[in-house]
């Protein structure tokens, strides 16, 4: 019987030994895996024990996402005391819905665990109190932002953005999407609801949780007039030159023809039209042979130096604009015309536009976005502050006096589009767009800035679907009441 | 009176220089548990006393009782062991007491309210222990009823199956409800069939070892003497499909194979013990939705999901195996040092405080505390097998063998089952997991085992081991009494 008790006793090693073998494995070897593990509750539940810091408004004051002692498991709960308003700056921090935009990119400092909070981390480890974040200080003007999205909900209530931006310094001043949504409701104590919530929000056809200012691309219509002119004008031409200026515009390759907005005939049927007031009468046909003139190559080059298709930092997710490649118009010459004009495959949003007019505005260097100010630690010190930074220099001074010139007379001239964004003893420098659309009625744009000798604001909108005025909406009409709101808002006449 | 020794152990044969030798020798191990039990009152004490100070709160004085408990407990252990049972394998208590320090300190650690209970039961189980080395005095009392305690030991393990008795907790039928009491009489019932089967089986083995028939390599034994298997088989299988318990059905049928094949050295029932288990699960796996889940959860525990329809959310872990992924995941937040005691979140895991108090050890204590539990369960098994050799018996053989498997397969079930060696199967960590039934269980396991490691009680040895300090008075010389036989002259030198 004593051998196989002892035979019995090195099988129970044996046994043992795999058991060793297994905790070592999951201690040791296994268990950076299985602590960054996707479904480990642990780490989001630690993240939860971190008092995060808040996000501000520009005025420092306006709370957009704080965090409050709930005493439970989960204990620091975030709010947005705003709302849906600023949903698409802050992001939210969701335990079932995740972590987005701010609450994401300036994770590190807000659950205090960027290099720059040692100090204080150390010292609430010492003083045994929970972590505590540093807060993130945006430019959003919380002002400006009421308003924006007060206008363009009166005319976009089914979906649309704004954008406005310094142009000298790139800094984002409001920042306005609709539909909107609330993102409490993604850090509501109920967990299932939380889940709920999150799976409506996503499943939504609406796309609530993405933003029209920054997100989606949309055929930018005749704003991208401004684009196609700036080749124009850095490839030698003035806003004097002339192109010529039929009723309609035969197309290459095609039995297709270029049509002007309703059909009308530019600059009262004359033979040729300046480019100057082929941008203020936002004429099809001779924007249509200019794209044809200079070609896909120089169409692009243009486009990108404003941004578009590079990659253009900014603090959330940005799609920029997009201009299709110039191999994509090897035998396709219509398309060219298309999108000299901002349709056929060119996309945009307003965000990705507001960076062409701020170029403009700003003597022909264009700024990188910013959407945050500066960091303070939870002292109130200042961790860290973002200065204007350049993105570029996409048009030459020259160019940029000229382009505000002809934005100028589309805003001031009888015959110019954007009429509607007129404001007394203020020169306004706009461009409309009514882009034809797949999906029924045309998006509006508005894109300008004002004043336009000083430069101190540049506005993009967008109205989806014509808005209020559905079939019968342009830029001119739906989007630029908008923007004039936003302008007088800004310049302190409202 | 001395005839009556003769029986036992030739005690006739002693030399007087054995006996000091002997006495000696349970000095030094007296020495030796007092030492480690004091070890394990202060780690045990202390742990407790870092969790309070870990988690924070309220309840002071709680922590003294507890502390007390520990202390008068173990130092009353160790002294009726000293009493009881002198020569005593020294190691079997204090390691037994150390397990169960951990455990407390974890479960007073995630639930307060347990760890009252868990007192309670403590103190409970030390009575019970400290009984059972009063009233087994020689382990060879056990022998006497083989078919009664065989009989019971069937009846306790199938009593929950009983409709009105039985109760169904967390999908297990193990328990029986009388009043506010819920019990597992199956933890009582595997001690008995310890008992049982080495009672039986060194009655046996000679029949059972007959093997005519060869197949292959293996000489199989007759069909009759394949019976008692085949109805260990049964009872297994009973309680797999009765009482919806895997663990325990594992552990009992293991324990029956490992002491068959010790009581015959035939390797054959091993084989037929393995197909016949394997034949049962897998016919559990094909039928027992439950099973094949345990299976399911085995395989793909932490593998993630989506929990939602779109997108960056956060992930899920396979359906069922919420429990067995949180375990992987606190003992993989514990690292190597742990979170230290009251730092981490063990409770985050289901029933961490009965199955999964492996997984909560290690991620407050770490790689170090989980090793040192693993360790513990060594020291008790090996030191069980130890016994096991050094019995002269047959009996006395096949019941360590018999009571040190169940230490040592229960822990393998369940620590294999938490950190996903094996399928999970719920059983209690012995010694350590949060359960009065398995706590008095397992204490009244150890007293068996310390009494085998000891020999008989020195009472009934009194007489011949008597120091003249207190034996009873000698009779004086001058009495003339005839010549004492020359066998017992060695112990009256003694006496005097």
């Amino acid at each position: 019987m004593n051998r196989q008790i002892r035979r019995l006793g090195v099988a129970m090693v044996m046994l043992f030994v795999i058991l060793f073998a297994a905790v070592n494995y999951l201690q040791v070897y296994g268990a950076s895996g299985l602590a960054n593990n996707s479904a480990n509750p642990r780490t989001i539940v630690q993240s939860f024990a971190i008092h995060r810091g808040e996000i501000l408004a520009a005025d420092g004051r306006t709370v957009l996402a704080k965090s409050v002692d709930t005493g439970r498991k989960l204990r620091f709960q975030r709010r947005y005391p705003q709302g849906p308003l600023y949903a698409h700056t802050t992001g939210f921090f969701s335990l079932k819905c995740g972590i987005s935009r701010l609450e994401s990119t300036y994770n590190d400092y807000l659950d205090a665990s960027s290099n720059d909070l040692l100090g204080s981390t150390l010292s609430d480890l010492i003083l045994n109190r929970p972590k505590r974040g540093a807060s993130v200080i945006t430019t959003i003007d919380p002002k400006l932002q009421q308003i924006a999205f007060q206008e363009l909900q009166r005319a976009a209530p089914n979906g649309g953005a704004v954008v406005a931006t310094n142009p000298s310094t790139g800094a984002v001043e409001a920042m306005v999407t609709i539909p909107q949504y609330d993102p409490n409701e993604l850090v509501q104590p109920n967990l299932r609801r939380q889940a709920h919530a999150c799976t409506r929000l996503t499943d939504a056809a609406s796309d609530p949780l993405l933003s029209n200012a920054t997100d989606q691309l949309y055929p930018p219509g005749s704003t991208f007039k401004l684009v196609t002119l700036s080749a124009a004008l850095e490839n030698g031409m003035t806003l004097q030159s002339t192109v010529p200026n039929p009723s309609e515009l035969p197309l290459p390759q095609t039995r297709l023809k270029l049509h002007n907005f309703g059909g009308e005939h530019c600059a009262g049927g004359a033979p040729r039209i300046t480019l100057e007031e082929a941008l203020i009468e936002s004429c099809n046909v001779a924007f249509g042979g200019l794209g044809l003139k200079l070609g896909p190559q120089a169409l692009f080059d243009q486009a990108t130096a404003y941004g578009f298709d590079r990659h253009v930092p900014f603090d959330i997710p940005f799609s920029e604009g997009h201009f299709p490649a110039p191999s994509e118009f090897n035998d396709r010459q219509p398309a060219v015309a298309f999108s000299a004009i901002g349709q056929f495959d060119v996309g945009a949003n307003p965000l990705a536009m507001d960076l062409v007019t701020s170029a403009i505005a700003n003597g022909g260097v264009e700024m990188e976005p910013h959407l945050v100010r500066e960091i303070r630690g939870p002292d109130g010190q200042v961790l860290k502050s973002f200065g204007p930074s350049v993105f570029g220099q996409p048009i030459s001074p020259q160019t940029s006096r000229d382009m505000t010139r002809a934005m100028v007379e589309v805003v001031d001239s009888p015959n110019g589009t954007g009429s509607a964004a007129r404001i007394p003893g203020v020169t306004v420098a706009g461009k409309t767009g009514t882009a034809q659309t797949s999906s029924g009625a045309p998006h509006a744009w508005f894109t300008c800035f004002a004043p336009a000798e000083n430069p101190q604001i540049a506005v993009t909108v967008v109205v989806l679907n014509g808005g209020n005025l559905s079939s019968d909406a342009t830029g001119g009409r739906v989007a630029a009441p908008v923007a004039r709101a936003v302008i007088e808002a800004a310049l302190g006449r409202r | 009176m001395r005839a009556g020794h003769g029986q036992r152990w030739g005690e006739f044969e002693l030399h007087p220089d054995m006996i000091e030798a002997q006495r000696g020798v349970d000095r030094a191990r007296s020495g030796a548990q007092l030492a480690l039990t004091i070890v394990a009152i202060l780690l045990a004490v202390g742990a407790v006393v870092l969790v309070k100070l870990g988690v924070g709160g309220t309840g002071g004085s709680r922590l003294i009782l507890f502390g007390a408990l520990f202390v008068v407990g173990y130092v009353a252990g160790h002294i009726a062991i000293r009493k009881l049972a002198p020569g005593a394998e020294p190691a079997f208590f204090p390691a037994a007491g150390l397990l169960t320090g951990l455990g407390f300190a974890e479960i007073y650690r995630m639930t307060p309210g347990l760890a009252v209970d868990q007192s309670y039961w403590l103190a409970i189980a030390l009575v019970a222990f400290v009984l059972t080395l009063f009233f087994i005095r020689d382990h060879r009392q056990l022998d006497g009823f083989t078919y009664t305690i065989g009989l019971l030991a069937v009846i306790l393990l199938l009593l929950p199956v009983l409709p009105g008795l039985g109760a169904t907790i967390n999908g297990a039928r193990v328990w029986i409800t009388l009043g506010p009491l819920s019990f597992q009489p199956a933890e009582i019932g595997k001690i008995l069939l310890a008992i049982f089967l080495a009672s039986y089986l060194n009655r046996k083995k000679e029949l059972l070892q007959m093997a005519p028939r060869r197949v292959g390599p293996f000489h199989l034994p007759q069909a009759k003497d394949l019976g008692p298997l085949l109805l260990a088989w049964g009872v297994a299988m009973a309680v797999l499909f009765l009482e919806n318990d895997l663990g325990q059905s594992l552990l009992y049928f293991g324990l029956f194979v490992v002491m068959l094949w010790v009581a015959t050295a035939r390797p054959v029932y091993l084989l037929v013990g393995f197909v016949l288990f394997a034949a049962g699960a897998v016919f559990a796996y094909k039928t027992v939705s439950h099973v094949e889940e345990r299976v399911a959860v085995w395989l793909h525990a932490t593998s993630t999901r989506p929990c939602l329809a779109n997108g960056d959310t956060i992930a899920c872990v396979y359906g069922g195996g919420y429990q067995s992924a949180q375990g992987q995941f606190a003992m993989a937040t514990g690292g190597i040092g742990g979170t230290g005691l009251g730092q981490g979140s063990p409770q985050d895991i289901p029933f961490a405080s009965t199955d999964f108090i492996f997984a909560a050890i290690a991620e407050e204590l770490g790689l170090i505390g989980s090793i040192g539990v693993l360790l513990l369960f060594g020291v008790l098994v090996g030191k069980g097998l130890k016994v096991a050799v050094e019995q002269e018996d047959g009996f006395g053989k096949l019941l360590a063998v018999g009571l040190t498997g169940i230490l040592g397969i229960q822990a393998f079930i369940i620590v294999g089952g938490v950190t996903r060696v094996i399928p999970l199967t719920g059983v209690t960590l012995p010694f350590v997991s949060y359960g009065g039934s398995s706590l008095l269980a397992n204490y009244i396991l150890l007293a068996l085992l310390v009494r085998i490691s000891a020999g008989p009680a020195p009472s009934r040895r009194k007489p011949l081991l008597a120091s003249p300090a207190e034996g009873p008075p000698a009779p004086p010389p001058a009495d003339g009494a005839p010549q004492q036989p020359a066998g017992d002259a060695p112990a009256t030198q003694v006496i005097r």
